[in-house]
């Protein structure tokens, strides 16, 4: 038997991970997407568990949902990204500083 | 260690392996490859967890879909490899203490000492004609409704904003558009002008004489 300690655990290393990986690939939007991605998936792995322990549906719909938002904003995110390279000719961040913000 | 706790180990480690791939390839298409392993592993693990249909839709919408994305455009780009990876070693240590100082604070509140089985108990095991897919999809048409129709004008928007990002409009000169408000308009009388006149007999052509002969 499984318990749910188990799923969270798994949750909160995939979680650390992307949240390493947006440390580490500060340079990369593509691979910063990417961990925004493995972030979701580390909240949503949360909901599944919970719904499954507590024996109620509504923490599959909430994902569901969850992967509706994510799938819209990794379209746009790569839109984006698509429209920088075509006008800067580069993706890397230090590149994208003409608002000085 | 049951069979079951064998599989979900063997499934988590591979995700966390293969999650670190993710983070540390140097090349973004490996990333990407990486993260659809990943996306599978956990699709293995939500369906362990008897959420059978969102770890379908997560190979299907996310491994069929939104990664295949991710590959065409990291293909499409033309991307420095080494100016994006410098300050990687930098920032090492940083990420590392930050996310083991994270993880810290996540076990201590998420460790099996509140979520263990024998905090939590053992969960429903659903009989073998138990439909996960029907149990999602009548609270979703009824009590969430709206909350389903937000997401499709949310994703009708996203296809919307995708579009128009994208869109590149040419000078004129360059491309020729048609202009469809302009064809639709237009009546008969604006192409087509109908002119009376006589007729008239052009006597000035010159008389060939050998023929009259």
């Amino acid at each position: 038997m499984i318990a749910l300690s188990d799923y969270l655990i798994f949750g909160a290393v995939l979680f650390t991970i992307s949240m390493a990986g947006i440390f580490l690939n500060r340079k990369n939007i593509i691979v910063l997407l990417m961990s925004i991605e493995l972030l979701l998936l580390a909240v949503n792995t949360n909901l599944v568990a919970f719904s499954h322990y507590l024996n109620d549906v509504t923490g599959q719909i909430f994902v569901f949902f969850i992967l509706t938002v994510a799938a819209a904003e990794a379209a746009i995110g790569l839109a984006i990204i698509v429209l920088v390279f075509r006008n800067r000719k580069s993706i890397n961040v230090d590149d994208l500083g003409s608002l000085k913000g | 260690m049951t069979f079951e706790q064998f599989i979900f180990y063997l499934l988590a480690a591979m995700a966390v392996v293969s999650g670190l791939m993710v983070i540390t390839v140097k090349n973004p298409v490996k990333a990407a490859l990486w993260l659809v392993l990943t996306f599978i592993t956990t699709a293995a693990i939500w369906i362990i967890a008897q959420a059978e249909f969102l770890g379908l839709v997560l190979i299907l919408v996310y491994v069929g879909a939104v990664m295949v994305l991710f590959l065409f455009v990291v293909m499409m780009l033309d991307i420095n490899l080494a100016q994006l990876k410098e300050g990687f070693t930098r920032y090492l240590p940083l990420g590392a203490i930050a996310a083991a100082a994270t993880f810290g604070m996540m076990y201590m509140v998420l460790g099996p000492d509140h979520f263990g089985l024998e905090v939590t108990g053992a969960p429903v095991v659903h009989d073998a004609d138990y439909s996960n897919t029907k149990s999602i999809g009548v609270p979703l048409y009824t009590t969430h409704a709206y909350a389903f129709v937000l997401a499709a004008v949310l994703l009708l928007v996203g296809i919307v904003a995708a579009i128009a990002l994208t869109l590149r409009r040419r000078a004129p000169k360059e491309v020729l558009y048609q202009n469809i408000d302009k064809q639709v308009k237009t009546q008969a009388a604006d192409r087509l002008r109908m002119v009376k006149m006589d007729s008239v007999v052009e006597k000035s052509l010159p008389v060939n004489e050998e023929d009259s002969k």
